[in-house]
């Protein structure tokens, strides 16, 4: 075993450990956290949605599952699952796309499991969940006349995207439709800076779980990124002050 | 049943994650091998996902075409195309048509797809000057100019030497590779946390329980 992988290990046993105690700690004090605009403007929309019948769409982005970039749709999947709880109930289901196979059959499978936590009289349409292309942008392509014609009200892209998010964005605004978005990808964080008011930046996309379910162990996760920041943030700091001094 | 069901998903789903995480860091052939194992499995089963991801567009649009919505011809002129590919990649003989379907329609679809994002992203830019005038947004957009000036060669002066040799270096090298960077920890430190939940079992997606 390397140096490195002894490192990325004992980095992983560590987030482990803190995630298990801080998640004890927060059921006997619940940590706050501080207030994240896109995320109140996400419960409000799912809100609207149920109350003026129209349809709410969460997009999740071309990551697969088997890459790191897969990560970010597994935390737009807390968010469908969580989203669709709420709106199952209204007359227009919710929508949720992806470009990606896998993660399109996860999405069918959450969006189910929410359906019938709170629908089970009604029927589920597996095409709730969509795969409308295969590369960024004709997943765009596809999604495009969704927007358009599925009288959906808010979008929520979560996932990894490309430049190509601008379309989406640029489609919903056409329609009057809310967009909060996030994402791993820098282009399409720079991009989505200039199209869409809300949009999560970096580490924020994995706060999905924290603010919309407030379990303790996503309220945990989301202090175990902080802590092992600022253990990051010493580490190079004091890398830089050994290299100055000239001990490195 | 339903239980037994879900139990059964997140032993799984979890046995399979611990051996793969172990047996990237631990060197133990037994290990490896199944680590190896494993991700063959995954490529495998991603390959059948993407083919019911393709079934799932099959479906969607012949549910427009059924209810005969507005746009439905867009999606006879889709499934025909689906249709099309599907025999040009199954029979030997077809080959090179598939040259023509990549390189004759899916390119420039994409590239002219590409060209109307550049103009939505310069109209968004002067719309962003309209509806959220702060600070934010004109260091931005202030910066987006200064790289543009530095990037690009302009006819008759060629390249400005202030902008092009040290200020854009400075910014694009300096200033934004650090955020960058810093971005792109805080996105790494989400992964470990998102996969930790899931390799506990808090979140699963997957199993119809979560």
């Amino acid at each position: 075993m390397t140096f490195t992988g002894i490192l990325g290990l004992g980095i992983i046993v560590l987030a482990a450990i803190l995630m298990v105690v801080l998640a004890f700690i927060h059921r006997r004090s619940p940590f706050s956290f501080r207030n994240i605009l896109a995320f109140s403007r996400i419960r409000r929309s799912a809100s609207l949605v149920v109350e003026d019948g129209t349809r709410l769409h969460v997009s999740l982005g071309n990551g697969s599952v088997l890459t790191p970039a897969g990560a970010s749709a597994l935390a737009g999947l807390i968010l469908v699952r969580k989203l669709g709880e709420i709106t199952s109930i209204s007359d227009r289901p919710p929508l949720a796309t992806t470009g990606n196979g896998l993660v399109n059959l996860l999405s069918q499978d959450t969006l189910r499991g929410a359906h019938n936590s709170v629908a089970v009289e009604q029927f589920f349409d597996m095409n709730n969940a969509r795969m409308p292309g295969t590369t960024p942008l004709s997943y765009a392509a596809g999604v495009m006349p969704s927007i358009r014609d599925e009288n959906i009200s808010a979008n929520i892209l979560i996932g990894n995207f490309g430049p190509e998010v601008g379309l989406l964005t640029e489609a919903a605004d056409r329609q009057n439709a809310a967009v909060v978005a996030a994402t791993d990808n820098l282009t399409a964080q720079a991009v989505l800076l200039v199209t869409s008011p809300d949009t999560l930046i970096g580490e924020e996309l994995f706060a999905a779980g924290a603010y919309v379910q407030s379990s303790p162990t996503h309220s945990a996760s989301l202090l175990v990124q902080d802590i092992l920041r600022w253990l990051i943030i010493i580490a190079l700091l004091a890398g830089a002050g050994l290299k100055m001094a000239g001990l490195l | 049943m339903k239980r037994i069901y879900a139990g059964a998903n997140t032993v799984i789903a979890i046995s399979a994650g611990i051996i793969v995480l172990l047996g990237y860091f631990i060197d133990q052939p037994v290990l490896v091998g199944f680590r190896s194992i494993l991700l063959r499995w995954a490529v495998i089963l991603a390959g059948v996902a993407l083919l019911v991801g393709i079934w799932n567009l099959f479906s969607v649009h012949l549910q427009k075409i059924r209810e005969r919505r507005p746009d439905s011809v867009n999606s006879v002129v889709l499934l025909f195309f689906v249709l099309i590919t599907a025999i040009a990649s199954i029979t030997p003989d077809l080959q090179p048509f598939q040259g023509v379907l990549l390189n004759g329609i899916m390119i420039p679809v994409e590239v002219s797809l590409i060209a109307v994002l550049a103009v939505t992203l310069v109209y968004a830019s002067v719309r962003l000057l309209r509806t959220r005038i702060n600070l934010s947004s004109i260091l931005f957009l202030v910066t987006a100019l200064l790289i543009m000036l530095g990037t690009g060669p302009f006819p008759g002066i060629g390249q400005l030497p202030f902008i092009s040799d040290w200020l854009r270096p400075f910014i694009s090298q300096a200033l934004a590779l650090g955020g960058a960077r810093g971005i792109l920890i805080g996105v790494a430190l989400g992964t470990l946390t998102t996969g930790l939940r899931i390799l506990s079992g808090v979140d699963r997606p997957y199993g119809g329980a979560s």
